[in-house]
């Protein structure tokens, strides 16, 4: 224990006081954040989303062929989508096989849709719900912190080891009687309490300006938190396992983050892309924490609702510590 | 092959490729207790490759490294302590904190003020680990090593790259561990740091163990007398006895130092910049393996 404490420590220090990638760590998602939330917080009415199910019977409904409308086709249970219309993210839902519409009466999309569509939706029932707005940023706020997340756990650990690696402080560890589970368990342990401490500390920050909408539980919340952040270093080890260059070790991990940071819905939703690249996107950790943050801050699910993600995670958790400890040597 | 009954430490046969290259081509010789082992070498001579199979860093290709006569373990790393020619350290932290971090490794450490005091820390304990000089940086690698008060240490070229005051001041360092009974084998691109320090030394050169015994008894054995040198002769066809030639430098050892001048006068020679001195293991290390250590 006295070895893993003195890891733990010697990690932190030695991430505290390198201050431009403590300041970086801190500031990157504050200002990203911030920087989206300007930048789409207009009011750009001009694009109604529109959900269907099914296909129109009879006549072509020309309305929805408009170029300023976006049509997403729903195969979902319908009370999700009916959730997305209370939370303002899409404005209208029409059900072709059941000839019923769904709107928002306190959305402003919903009196120009109701007109837009009353000549040709005529035999239709409309059906009303109601809802405040969810922003951007709210939306955004668990997708930034995950993506920075999953920046500090990749780089912080993977790097940091392949580094040392390279600079031979594994060298040296191997000549004393450290074991690697020591050394590594103490870099993760490091590496966990600098990522909740900054995410915390992002989130705190940006929610003093920008007030986010939280229906769930932060308790919940921090544990989705917790449990990410190790699946993440966990990733973050397979590339530490072996590799001895800084160069390939930064190449790979860019190579598997970008894609990550793009199919995860960080920035946008999934929805409406291919099938395909929804599927994938459940292959990566990052996924699973912004679905289930997501579902906890802005829907108030409870960890029944987001036990699919906790079950996901954990065992991600699990295959990537095997495959790491499979794997890794000092040198 | 030189093997001893007090050896705390044996080595047999041990090989080491790289591909088709015999870094370490069959090494063997046993180290006594309490000693300063010198291992010599020019550069790519497999110095370091033979110590850090030795420190159970490398695994061998063949061989056997034995410590007490047992083969090394996890628990040897407990009664050794290293220190490697080049090596890194966790940054950002002070020498203190690294001493304690390396303090926290072994079940019963020298403390820290021991430690301070014997490796003259004292002045640069508060300091960055990274913002040291070449000596300071040394004397606290050799703090890390000493720290699980080893039998043996194995130091990989301590003072290359150090002024001559510091390496001095090293070498005292040495001196202390040494006076403690603890084995310390060394390896160095410095002739006269062997003399002083090592109590033994092996001579290797491409792999292989050309020569190992004590500085004096090697001497002995390999010069007679005074060595005379003409450098830049440009012809090697002269026939002066206990003659040899070092690229285009004229060496001669003689118990006969007024015959050898007379003949070499008598050569008609030009002896600009002709030396007589004792032989050092310098001109050991160039009769050996026919180039400098520090080449």
């Amino acid at each position: 224990m006295k070895k893993f404490t003195a890891i733990v420590y010697a990690r932190t220090m030695e991430f505290l006081r390198d201050k431009g990638t403590f300041y970086w760590n801190l500031l990157f998602p504050l200002v990203l954040v911030i920087g989206f939330s300007i930048a789409f917080s207009g009011n750009n009415n001009f694009i109604f989303k529109i959900g269907v199910i099914g296909e129109p019977q009879g006549s072509r409904v020309s309305f929805l062929e408009l170029s300023s409308i976006e049509i997403i086709k729903y195969e979902a249970e319908k009370e999700e989508i009916i959730e997305k219309i209370r939370r303002h993210q899409i404005d209208m839902l029409v059900d072709f096989n059941e000839k019923t519409y769904y709107l928002n009466n306190e959305a402003a999309a919903s009196e120009l849709l109701r007109i837009l569509s009353s000549d040709e939706l005529i035999d239709y029932t409309e059906l009303d719900v109601t809802g405040d707005p969810i922003r951007y940023v709210d939306w955004l706020v668990p997708g930034i912190i995950g993506m920075n997340m999953l920046f500090s756990c990749m780089f912080g650990v993977g790097f940091v080891i392949v580094r040392y690696r390279k600079n031979g402080v594994l060298k040296r560890m191997k000549a004393t009687p450290v074991s690697p589970f020591v050394f590594i368990t103490a870099q993760m342990v490091s590496r966990f309490i600098i990522v909740i401490l900054t995410s915390v500390l992002v989130f705190a920050g940006t929610n003093l300006f920008l007030h986010f909408v939280v229906n769930g539980s932060y308790l919940l919340l921090l544990f989705v938190t917790s449990l990410s952040i190790f699946c993440m270093i966990s990733f973050g080890l397979i590339f530490a396992a072996r590799l001895k260059s800084e160069e390939l070790a930064s190449g790979l991990m860019n190579l598997i983050t970008f894609p990550m940071i793009i199919f995860s819905g960080v920035f946008f939703s999934l929805e409406g892309t291919p099938k395909l690249m929804q599927t994938a996107s459940k292959f990566f950790p990052l996924t699973h924490f912004i679905e289930a943050s997501r579902a906890v801050m802005i829907d108030g699910a409870g960890i029944i609702q987001i036990l699919p993600h906790i079950i996901a995670l954990s065992v991600m958790t699990v295959i990537f510590l095997l495959t790491a400890s499979v794997l890794f040597r000092w040198e | 092959m030189f093997l001893n009954m007090d050896a705390i430490m044996r080595i047999d046969d041990l090989k080491k490729n790289y591909g088709s290259v015999k870094a370490v081509d069959g090494i063997s010789f046993s180290i006594s207790e309490g000693i300063c082992f010198g291992l010599l070498g020019p550069n790519g001579a497999g110095k370091t490759t033979t110590i850090e199979m030795m420190e159970g860093i490398l695994s061998p290709t063949s061989g056997k490294v034995y410590f007490r006569e047992r083969k090394i373990d996890n628990h040897f790393k407990q009664k050794v302590g290293i220190q490697f020619q080049n090596t890194a350290l966790p940054e950002f932290i002070t020498v203190r904190e690294t001493l304690v971090l390396f303090r926290s490794f072994y079940p019963n450490p020298r403390s820290l003020d021991e430690i301070i005091d014997i490796c003259s820390l004292t002045d640069i304990i508060d300091r960055d680990n990274r913002k040291l000089s070449g000596g300071q940086r040394q004397r606290m690698l050799l703090g890390l090593a000493i720290i699980p008060r080893p039998e043996m240490v194995f130091l990989d070229e301590p003072t290359t790259g150090l002024d001559p005051q510091a390496r001095r001041n090293f070498w005292d360092l040495i001196e202390r561990i040494k006076a403690e009974r603890t084995t310390v084998l060394l390896t160095t691109h410095y002739m006269e740091e062997a003399e002083i320090l090592c109590d033994q030394i092996a001579i290797i050169d491409h792999g292989k163990l050309m020569e190992i015994d004590t500085p004096g008894n090697m001497l002995a054995n390999h010069f007679d007398g005074a060595l005379v040198r003409v450098p830049h002769i440009g012809r090697q066809d002269l026939q002066v006895e206990g003659s040899t030639y070092q690229g285009d430098c004229l060496e001669i050892t003689t118990k006969n130092l007024d015959k050898t001048m007379k003949e070499l006068l008598n050569t008609g020679l030009n002896l600009e910049g002709l030396t007589i001195k004792k032989p050092n293991l310098d001109d050991l290390f160039l009769k050996l393996t026919g180039t400098s250590l520090r080449s």
